[in-house]
């Protein structure tokens, strides 16, 4: 029973001060509750939730377990509230068939943190060429197939995939980066590429490919789903496909939102992500974008490396930030302090609209659903502090920043399986 | 801040420098003069215009930086550092006799340097040394083969040559 | 008798050398001022000094030039320092010892001056924050050059007087050139109007963001600039074909003896080298009297016998 607490759960428009009854698993009511409970928590001038959802996380497992696995990932998840992730396929070797999918499953379960979901790859090994099982993949449970890491880069293999696609009810996913203009790009091409003296990722890398499977979708009509956009080009794509009723959706990263290109001016590899940071104004047209509800979720792209990897020269290091525990701080510094979200729209973010994209009956308090529930205290005030991460990565270049809004308890099926102060 | 030496005192002191030296040249074997940056470079400019003018004959005048000779580059005697300036000598050096000037001679270290540095320029006949001020404090055995004015200064302090050429006038003070 | 001027009480503050985008002009002008007095060195007959007497200076050099290395080498020595050469080659993805491990294995050798020329950009600053010796850049990937650049500013100040107002133009690959990034920091902190010249496709992204002009054409910059820096054109850098063929960016970008008649009579020429004849330029161009090509590696020495020299100075300043 979770008693006094500011209830928002869009999916049922709910956004009111109320209590939360969860019986053998599921959620049993929501209102004002009278009965008694074994067990109260106290949520007063705190926010109850559905559970969250990161709809793109990378666990490393199979393949890189030293630098996160299944267990460590979802431990680093559940502290961050969030009882549902996606994990992307591109592990080694990749999750390109049923037994993969269950064994990530399987792993889930064992760990027993979040629910642990996976995305199935498009392509065999993600080269690009052969299709992968999607139908076995999909009926082992797969939320949605992409080759992320990589782009799709022939059109033709692309559209053959989402017509394939369209035989399940699945989402296609896609890591918009069209390599011909990417080439050995680290960061993005601009001002600061110029003078720091490495190569530049254009903004059409991720818009060129934007814009040819929004042509495909047209002539396939299935689930796509543009991850961690970065750029205010690929929003106005979003933007037409939207406006032409495309069934397009699209994600958001916290770095996309917060931090610009003039971040790597130091060479500091923690800066290194892949879509890169952009300019000043991409992050505006980002920010707009989701203030119109053009954006449909928020995901952290959680991509753990060890520090003997990071620790090189920018030009060799690997692309990627870990932020699973600190993104909600990131997400209320980023788009609720600036009045550009208000909590209801934000929790959205991270629940209904990511669960329906995803295809998963989460991301709800609604009676019979199951009870997975977060709680937060949106006024508290704390310094990210990477040494305390239970991820077995810290690459992370919010080391020692100020943000508001921390995750209290996350209650994965009815069980408290994270407690701040534990 | 004492005046030890007015500028009287200093054209007289030059003069008898000057004597002492061309009594020393009987050979009249060629003399130049070479200063060690930076006062010792105006001293010399004095010095070769006189004895040029006394025997008649051209003394030729150069100047010496010895930054790169300096034996404390890698452990500084204090947060002023030495700058890198040129060295300006026109002539060959070889079989002649070079009177090296400088200000002031103390710990004797400036004078090696500079003759490190004057050997790896050529092969002279003969090095010989004029100061201005000769203060006690060796700490090499350099002596100065003319010296002007002998002096016991307490090592904390500081002997002063300023010149008229770069400071506006001639005088020698302690500090 | 000249009138000296009291000393300035400037101090060189920088253990390392990593470009000049960071500098200031009055710090350029210090090493500019240093290098004269190291120029005589290479001249007389015992080209010796024992500056550096005792310091160990590592060449690492990730990226082949037996050019700029030589130049170090011999300036190292010339100054008395033992010289280590370390050269390797790097692939993108760091099979093999890391960067840093190798640098890390010289330092427990005991070294005072890293050289380093590397692919990546940034290499050198990684380089300085995780070892103590002094590190000078000679090339990080497109970044900078930094003695390069001094080089070329020394010899067109040691010509000109000064770079106050000069009209300068660089021509060639500008995306992919440290040198270019270099000259146009050292130019126009000291005054001079930098003018980049090239085809659209070698131009860097918002190259507009720079403190300098832009132009397409060669033929519309020649008659109005008082020195022309010719980059080489470096084929085994420009995968992806910028331009159709060598004919015809020759046409378009080489200095040819008939660009040269319409150019100003005491135009400057200069290039880092070494020189592809007959794609950047002409042969009689590159021997001609207008040319300072040579000069330019001549000034290298003593440019960078004062970097050594100046680096050091601040290392041992701040222990």
């Amino acid at each position: 029973m979770i008693k006094n607490g500011r209830v928002i759960d869009p999916a049922n428009g709910l956004d009111k001060k109320c209590d939360v009854l969860i019986v053998d698993e599921k959620i049993a009511d929501v209102g004002e509750i009278e009965k008694k409970a074994e067990k109260v928590i106290d949520a007063t001038g705190k926010i109850v939730t559905p559970g969250l959802i990161d709809m793109h996380v990378h666990f490393r497992e199979p393949g890189d377990e030293e630098e996160e696995t299944i267990a460590s990932g979802s431990a680093a998840a559940v502290a961050a509230g969030f009882t549902s992730v996606v994990c992307m396929p591109n592990t080694n070797p990749t999750i390109d068939n049923e037994t993969d999918v269950e064994y990530i499953h399987r792993k889930g379960r064992k760990a027993r943190k979040t629910h642990v979901y996976t995305m199935g790859a498009i392509t065999k090994q993600l080269q690009g060429v052969e299709l992968a099982e999607m139908g076995f993949m999909a009926e082992a449970g797969a939320v949605g197939f992409t080759d992320d890491g990589n782009g799709l880069q022939d059109p033709a293999v692309m559209l053959r995939a989402l017509k394939y696609a369209a035989m399940f009810d699945v989402v296609i996913a896609q890591h918009c980066q069209d390599n011909s203009f990417a080439g050995n790009g680290v960061m993005n091409a601009g001002y600061y590429s110029t003078i720091l003296g490495l190569p530049g990722i254009s903004t059409l890398a991720e818009e060129a490919m934007l814009w040819r499977d929004i042509q495909l979708v047209k002539k396939a009509n299935v689930r796509y789903h543009a991850q961690h956009i970065s750029t205010a080009g690929s929003v106005e794509l979003i933007r037409a496909a939207k406006k032409a009723s495309l069934p397009v959706t699209c994600e958001v990263t916290p770095h996309h939102l917060l931090l610009t290109d003039q971040c790597c001016a130091e060479y500091d590899t923690n800066y290194k992500v892949n879509p890169p940071l952009r300019s000043a104004e991409d992050i505006d047209a980002l920010k707009q974008a989701i203030a119109d509800g053009l954006v449909d979720a928020l995901v952290t792209d959680h991509a753990p490396h060890l520090q003997s990897e990071k620790e090189l020269e920018f030009l060799a290091a690997p692309f990627g930030i870990v932020g699973l525990e600190c993104a909600l701080g990131l997400y209320v510094k980023a788009l609720v302090e600036p009045g550009i979200l208000s909590w209801p729209g934000l929790i959205s973010l991270m629940t209904e609209r990511p669960a329906k994209i995803i295809g998963v009956d989460k991301g709800t308090l609604g009676k019979g659903k199951q009870g997975d529930v977060t709680i937060i205290d949106p006024d508290a005030e704390y310094e990210i502090d990477v040494n305390k991460f239970r991820s077995k990565s810290k690459n992370c270049p919010y080391h020692g920043w100020k943000v508001t809004g921390r995750v209290e308890k996350t209650i994965v099926g009815g069980e408290i399986r994270f407690s701040a102060g534990d | 801040m004492k005046v030890i030496l007015n500028s009287e005192q200093i054209e007289q002191i030059l003069r008898r420098l000057i004597t002492h030296i061309i009594s020393d040249a009987s050979d009249r074997a060629d003399i130049a003069v070479i200063g060690i940056r930076s006062r010792g470079e105006i001293l010399a400019q004095r010095l070769s215009s006189i004895l040029s003018e006394e025997t008649g004959k051209e003394v030729p005048c150069g100047t010496l930086d010895i930054t790169l000779y300096r034996d404390d580059l890698n452990a500084p005697q204090s947060t002023v550092q030495p700058q890198v300036r040129t060295t300006e000598i026109g002539f060959n050096i070889d079989d002649k006799i070079i009177i090296l000037v400088d200000d002031v001679l103390y710990t004797g270290r400036s004078a090696r340097a500079a003759m490190d540095a004057l050997i790896d320029l050529g092969r002279p006949k003969a090095i010989r040394l004029a100061v201005l001020v000769d203060r006690t404090g060796r700490e090499f055995p350099i002596q100065a083969d003319y010296a002007g004015f002998k002096t016991d200064v307490a090592p904390g302090k500081l002997v002063q040559v300023n010149l008229i050429e770069s400071d506006g006038k001639d005088e020698v003070v302690i500090e | 008798m000249a009138l000296m001027r009291k000393a300035k009480h400037f101090k060189w503050q920088h253990k390392h050398l990593l470009g000049l985008r960071e500098l200031n002009s009055e710090e350029i002008t210090y090493i500019l001022d240093t290098a004269k007095g190291f120029e005589q060195i290479s001249t007389r007959s015992v080209k010796k000094a024992p500056t550096l007497r005792g310091k160990v200076v590592v060449n690492l050099f990730f990226e082949d030039s037996t050019r700029t290395r030589n130049s170090f080498t011999l300036a190292a020595s010339r100054l008395s320092a033992d010289v280590i050469e370390f050269t390797k080659k790097a692939s993108a993805v760091s099979k093999g010892e890391t960067l840093l491990d190798t640098a890390k294995n010289l330092e427990a050798m005991g070294i005072d001056i890293v050289v380093i020329r590397h692919s990546a950009g940034g290499a050198p600053k990684f380089l300085s924050r995780n070892i103590k010796a002094c590190v000078v850049n000679a090339g990080d990937g497109y970044c900078e050059h930094p003695t390069q650049a001094l080089l070329d500013v020394y010899t067109i100040r040691k010509l000109k007087g000064t770079l106050e107002g000069l009209k300068i133009a660089i021509v060639g690959d500008i995306a992919h050139s440290r040198v270019a990034r270099s000259d146009l920091w050292a130019m126009s902190k000291l005054g001079a109007d930098v003018i980049l010249v090239g085809p659209p496709t070698l131009m860097p992204a918002e190259v507009g963001r720079l403190p300098v002009d832009v132009s397409y054409s060669l033929d519309e910059v020649i008659e109005k600039v008082d020195v022309i820096n010719m980059l080489r054109i470096q084929f085994e850098r420009l995968g992806g074909n910028p331009f159709p063929s060598v004919r015809e960016y020759s046409h378009y970008f080489g200095l040819t003896v008939e660009r040269m008649k319409r150019a100003k009579s005491d135009i400057m020429v200069m290039h880092p080298g070494p020189i592809n004849r007959g794609l950047e330029m002409e042969s009689e161009v590159a021997d001609g009297e207008n040319s300072v090509i040579l000069d330019q590696v001549k000034n290298g020495l003593a440019v960078r016998m004062a970097v050594m020299f100046l680096v050091n100075q601040a290392a041992a300043q701040k222990i």
